[in-house]
C-alpha cells in the first residue's frame, strides 16, 4: 500500500511538471528603458532616418527604417506610438515620386540584364500634403541647415531654380512655412535620434566634387560655421524639453560602396575589346602607338609624363579621367603634335581632350553610377572616333570621379563635422553612435553577435544573404538598417543604462531580384 | 537535414520505450528475463524465459515539449509533439536449448515541430521521423549458465523535414522560401547479438551489441516552396540522397534477484555516436549546392538502474532511474534535436489477471535541466560560423500500457 502511495505521488509529480518552465521566463520585464523615456520618440535626420533604400522611399522599404525598427524595441519598455509619413498610396511598392523629374522607382536587380535598374512601372507616390508631424522626421536629401529652413515644405519652392523645397518634406510639412525641426518638436519628444549631416558632405561627393567646398548648394560642402550653428541649434531645440537622445556621426565616403565598388583600373584587354580579349589587345597596341604613346611623349617633354601610362595587354589598366586641378597642357600638346606631323585638326582635338587628362590612381574614387558610363560615347562634340570612349580614349568628367584632392576635402569636412557633432552631444550628455567608426569597421568586416560578418561591399549574388547596402550603394538595405538599429541600441543600453534586445539583422531582407524587369 | 531525423535515433533525442515492464525499471534489461521484452534488450535471454511461449505487446503515448527563449533578441518559441511508439515481442522455445523469436518495435517515432518561420527556421521548421525495426531472433543455451542470442535487424523508415532556405529569402509576397525533404521507405539492415551468463542462481550478467546501421535515403523528394521568381530556375524540385548513420551500441548489465520479492538491475549503455560527423544532403539537381551540416557528435553513455517488487502473485511494482548523456557537443546544439543530458524517472506495474495473462502499465518522466546552447555552424554566404541559440528547456513524459501472455 505504501508503495502505491509513492507510485501515485511520483505519477502526479510527473504530470504536474509536464510543462517545461524556465527559471526566468522571458518577458518584457527582462528589459528596461533605464534612464531613458521612450514614450515619445522622434527621429530627426535625412534619408538614412527615413528608411530610404535602393534610391528611394517605398512603402515596404520605409517599414524597415532604423527608427521604426528601434521603436518596436522601445515598445517593450514603454515606448509609445511611432508614426511615419504615409506611403499607403505606394500600393505596388515601387517608390519614386510621380509628377516631378529625378525621382525614379526603386532599384532592383534584373537577373536577365545583370545590373540594378529602376523597377518597371509608374510611381504612385504623390506630393499630396499630409500636413502632419510624424515621429519619423527623416527627410531624404536634407542637410543640417535645411531642418531649420522655413518653407522647406512649401510646394511652390519645388518649381524654383534651384529648388527651395524638398518634395519629401512637402508631403509631410504641417504648413508652407513650417520647419522640419519645428514639426518634430510638435511631438514633444522625450527621446530622439539625430542623424543629420551626411548630405552636408555627401552632396559634394556624389556629384564627383563638382560643387564648392564651402557653399549651400546641393553639390556643395556646407561651410563649417553654418554646420556648427545649425547643428547646435537643432540639438538645443531637441533637448529644450528635457529630452534625452543619441546622435550619430557621418561616415567617410571611403567606407561607402558608392565610392568603393568601381575600381580605378577596370580596363583589362577583354574589357577594352568589349569582351573580346584579342580585339582588346589589338586596340591597346594601336592606342599606345597612335595616341597614348605620342601624348605621353609630349607630356614627358614638359615634365608631366606621369599623367599617363602606356596601356598593358596583360594587366588591368586605369581609367582616363579629367583632373581639373592639373595645368592645362592643351597648347603644348597641340603644338608639339602638330610639329610632329599630326594633322592640325586632330592635334587640336587631342590638345583639348587631353589637356587636363590623366590616368586614375587608387587614390581616386570612381562613382558607382560611372560604371555604366565607362566605354560609352560622351555627348561632347569633341568626342570623335576613336576619341569617343569614356574612360579609355576620352577622360571621364569631373562629375564621374571623386579625385584624390576632392576626397581629401570631403574627409577633412567629415572630420570637422563629426567633431562638431561630438562636442554638441557631449555638452548635452547625449549618446553618440559613431557611424563613422562602424562603417570603417565594415570595410574590413564587422562581426556581430551571432557570428555573421557584414561588410561595406556592394551587392553580389554571392552575398545575397549578407549584403547590407542597398542597390544605390549609399543607403543600407533593410538588413543594414537592422544592423544600424543594433548599434543605436548598444549606445542606448550603455549610455542610458537601458536593456533593450537586439534585432537579428540576418533575418531582414536584402535586394529585390527579379528574373526580368 | 535528414540528420535531424537521425539524431532522433539516439542519445540526446532517443526516448527509450521498448517494453512496458522494462521501462518501469529504468529501461534496464540486458540481464533481466522478465518477459518477451528481452528480445529487444538481449536476445540471449530468451532461452532462459520459463514459459514455452511468451508474447508482449505495448504502446506509449509520448509527449515531448521544448521551450526556447533568447534574451539577446527577445525570441520565444515552443514545440509540443506527441508520438506513439509501440512494440511487439514473441518468443517460442522450440527446444530446451533453443528459443526463436520475433521483435517489432519503433524506437524512433518522434517529431519536432516549431512554429513555421520561427527564429531558427533556417535550421529546422519541423521534422517527423518514423522507423520500425523488425528482428527475427535465435537464442541458444550453451550451458545451464550461459547463452547467446541475436538476429538480423531490418529497418524500414522515413523522414520528412522542412526548413527555410536562408534566414531572409522570401517570395514576392514576403513568404519565406523553404524546402521539404521527404524520404519514404528507406530500408537498411543491421544485427544485434548478445550473451547472458548466470554465475550463480540469483545473478545474471548480460552483454548486448547492436550494430551500426546506415540509413541510406536515395532519391528522396526535395520540394521547394514560396520561392521568388528569380530563384525558381535554380531551386527546381528534385531528388536528394543522404546517409544517416545509426551508431553501434553496446550494453552491459547485471541483475540480482535478492529474494522472491525483490529484483534489482543495472545497465550501462554506450552509443558510438562519433560516426555522425555531418548531415550531408546531396541534391540530384547539379545547380543546387550540396548541403553540409556539421554534427560532430561524440560517443555517449547511459546509466540505468531499476528494481521490481512482487508483493504477491497478482502484482509486480517497478521503479527505475537513469542518466542519459547527450551526444551533442558544445556549439552543435541544433533545434531539430534540442536535447541535452537528462534524468529519466520511471515506474510501472504488472497486474496478472490470471496465471498466463497480465496487463503492464508504465510511465516515464524525463527531466532536463534548462540549457544555454547554440548551433554555431550554419553557413551563410560562405561564412560557416553563423550561430543560433538560446536557452532550451525540455520535458518528456510518456505513459504506456501493454499486455503480456505466456504459456
Amino acid at each position: 500500500m505504501k508503495n502505491k502511495v509513492i507510485y501515485l505521488a511520483i505519477l502526479a509529480a510527473g504530470f504536474a511538471s509536464c510543462e517545461p518552465e524556465f527559471e526566468n521566463e522571458l518577458s518584457n520585464g527582462n528589459y528596461s528603458a533605464g534612464d531613458a523615456d521612450f514614450s515619445s520618440y522622434v527621429a530627426i535626420g535625412n534619408s538614412l532616418t527615413s528608411g530610404y533604400m535602393d534610391g528611394t522611399v517605398s512603402r515596404v522599404g520605409q517599414s524597415y527604417s532604423f527608427p521604426n525598427i528601434l521603436a518596436q524595441q522601445f515598445a517593450l519598455v514603454g515606448g509609445g506610438e511611432f508614426t511615419q509619413p504615409s506611403y499607403a498610396e505606394d500600393t505596388n511598392n515601387l517608390g519614386g515620386i510621380s509628377g516631378i523629374p529625378g525621382f525614379p522607382t526603386r532599384l532592383v536587380i534584373d537577373a536577365s540584364a545583370g545590373g540594378p535598374e529602376p523597377i518597371a512601372g509608374m510611381s504612385t507616390v504623390t506630393l499630396t500634403p499630409q500636413a502632419s508631424a510624424f515621429n519619423n522626421m527623416g527627410v531624404p536629401g536634407a542637410k543640417t541647415f535645411h531642418l531649420l529652413a522655413a518653407g522647406y515644405g512649401n510646394p511652390a519652392g519645388l518649381a524654383q531654380n534651384p529648388p527651395m523645397a524638398n518634395p519629401y518634406y512637402v508631403r509631410m510639412a504641417t504648413s508652407t512655412t513650417s520647419t522640419v525641426l519645428g514639426d518634430a518638436m510638435m511631438k514633444n519628444p522625450t527621446f530622439f535620434t539625430n542623424w543629420i549631416g551626411n548630405n552636408d558632405v555627401l552632396g559634394y561627393a556624389t556629384s564627383g566634387g563638382t560643387g564648392s567646398t564651402a557653399g549651400l548648394g546641393g553639390a556643395d560642402i556646407t561651410p563649417a560655421p553654418v554646420f556648427d550653428q545649425s547643428y547646435n541649434m537643432i540639438i538645443n531645440t531637441l533637448t529644450s524639453g528635457g529630452a534625452k537622445g543619441v546622435v550619430a556621426t557621418i561616415p567617410n565616403v571611403t567606407a561607402i560602396p558608392f565610392f568603393t565598388t568601381v575600381p580605378y583600373n577596370p580596363l583589362t584587354a577583354s574589357a577594352i575589346g568589349g569582351g573580346n580579349e584579342a580585339n582588346g589587345t589589338a586596340l591597346i597596341n594601336q592606342l599606345n602607338a597612335s595616341l597614348i604613346g605620342p601624348v605621353k611623349q609630349v607630356l614627358t617633354a614638359f615634365g608631366q609624363g606621369d599623367r599617363l601610362q602606356l596601356l598593358s595587354t596583360t594587366e588591368a589598366n586605369p581609367l582616363l579621367i579629367k583632373d581639373e586641378t592639373l595645368t592645362n597642357m592643351q597648347p603644348q600638346l597641340t603644338g608639339a603634335l602638330t610639329a610632329a606631323g599630326v594633322p592640325a585638326q586632330q592635334a587640336a582635338l587631342i590638345g583639348m581632350i587631353f589637356g587636363q587628362a590623366r590616368h586614375a590612381t587608387s587614390q581616386d574614387l570612381v562613382l558607382l553610377t560611372t560604371r555604366s558610363v565607362i566605354g560609352t560615347a560622351p555627348s561632347s562634340p569633341l568626342a570623335i572616333d576613336p576619341l569617343n570612349k569614356y574612360g579609355v580614349t576620352y577622360p571621364l568628367d569631373d562629375q564621374h570621379v571623386l579625385i584624390a584632392s576632392e576626397v581629401a576635402d570631403v574627409t577633412a569636412a567629415t572630420t570637422t563635422f563629426n567633431n562638431i557633432i561630438r562636442t554638441a552631444a557631449q555638452a548635452k550628455g547625449l549618446g553618440v553612435v559613431d557611424m563613422n567608426a562602424i562603417m570603417n569597421q565594415l570595410v574590413s568586416g564587422l562581426r556581430v553577435e551571432d557570428g555573421s560578418i557584414y561588410t561595406a561591399n556592394y551587392f553580389s549574388t554571392a552575398t545575397l544573404s549578407t549584403v547590407m547596402f542597398s542597390l544605390d550603394g549609399i543607403h543600407p538595405n533593410a538588413r543594414g538598417y537592422a544592423l544600424i538599429a543594433n548599434e543605436v541600441i548598444k549606445v542606448i543600453n550603455s549610455h542610458y543604462n537601458a536593456k533593450l534586445p537586439f534585432v537579428s539583422a540576418g533575418s531582414y531582407p536584402g535586394a529585390t531580384v527579379l528574373p526580368s524587369n | 537535414m535528414m540528420a535531424l531525423a537521425t539524431s532522433a535515433f539516439a542519445g540526446g533525442y532517443r526516448v527509450s520505450l521498448q517494453g512496458q515492464q522494462q521501462l518501469g525499471m529504468g529501461h534496464t534489461g540486458v540481464a533481466v528475463t522478465n518477459s518477451a521484452e528481452v528480445l529487444f534488450f538481449n536476445p540471449a535471454g530468451a532461452v532462459f524465459l520459463k514459459d514455452r511461449f511468451n508474447i508482449s505487446v505495448g504502446a506509449n503515448a509520448l509527449f515531448a515539449r521544448t521551450k526556447f527563449q533568447n534574451e539577446t533578441y527577445n525570441w520565444k518559441d515552443s514545440t509540443e509533439n506527441t508520438g506513439t511508439p509501440f512494440s511487439l515481442y514473441a518468443s517460442y522455445k522450440a527446444m530446451d536449448w533453443l528459443a526463436l523469436g520475433l521483435a517489432v518495435y519503433s524506437p524512433y517515432g518522434s517529431a519536432v515541430e516549431w512554429d513555421q518561420d520561427w527564429a531558427g527556421s533556417h535550421l529546422v521548421n519541423n521534422i517527423d521521423l518514423k522507423a520500425i525495426y523488425i528482428q527475427p531472433i535465435a537464442s541458444i543455451r550453451l550451458t545451464d549458465k550461459f547463452s547467446i542470442g541475436g538476429g538480423p535487424i531490418f529497418v524500414t523508415g522515413g523522414v520528412e523535414f522542412n526548413r527555410n532556405l536562408t534566414r531572409s529569402l522570401t517570395d514576392e509576397e514576403g513568404n519565406r522560401s523553404d524546402v521539404t525533404l521527404d524520404a519514404k521507405n528507406v530500408t537498411a539492415w543491421g544485427w544485434s547479438a548478445g550473451f547472458m551468463f548466470n554465475p550463480v542462481d540469483n545473478i545474471r550478467l548480460g552483454l548486448n551489441y547492436r550494430s551500426e546501421i546506415t540509413m541510406e535515403a536515395r532519391d528522396g523528394d526535395a520540394t521547394f516552396n514560396d520561392l521568388p521568381a528569380f530563384a525558381q530556375g535554380i531551386y527546381t524540385n528534385t531528388t536528394f540522397n543522404a546517409d544517416l548513420p545509426l551508431p553501434a551500441e553496446i550494453t552491459a548489465g547485471i541483475s540480482w534477484q535478492i529474494n522472491d520479492k525483490w529484483l534489482v538491475a543495472f545497465d550501462y549503455n554506450r552509443a558510438f555516436w562519433n560516426v555522425y560527423e555531418s548531415l550531408t544532403v546531396d541534391f540530384a539537381n547539379p545547380g543546387i549546392a550540396t548541403s553540409v551540416n556539421p554534427r560532430n557528435y561524440k560517443d555517449a553513455s547511459t546509466f540505468r538502474f531499476g528494481t521490481q517488487f512482487k508483493p504477491n502473485d497478482k502484482l509486480i511494482l517497478r521503479a527505475g532511474i537513469y542518466h542519459d548523456e547527450s551526444p551533442v557537443r558544445k556549439g552543435y546544439f541544433a533545434p531539430e534535436t534540442p536535447r541535452n543530458d537528462s534524468m529519466g524517472y520511471t515506474g510501472g506495474l504488472t497486474y496478472m489477471i490470471n496465471a498466463n495473462f497480465g496487463i503492464d502499465v508504465s510511465f516515464l518522466y524525463l527531466h532536463f535541466d534548462q540549457v544555454d546552447a547554440s548551433y554555431d555552424h550554419y553557413n551563410e554566404d560562405g561564412n560557416p560560423n553563423v550561430s543560433f541559440g538560446g536557452t532550451y528547456k525540455n520535458v518528456v513524459f510518456s505513459p504506456g500500457v501493454g499486455l503480456n501472455y505466456r504459456f
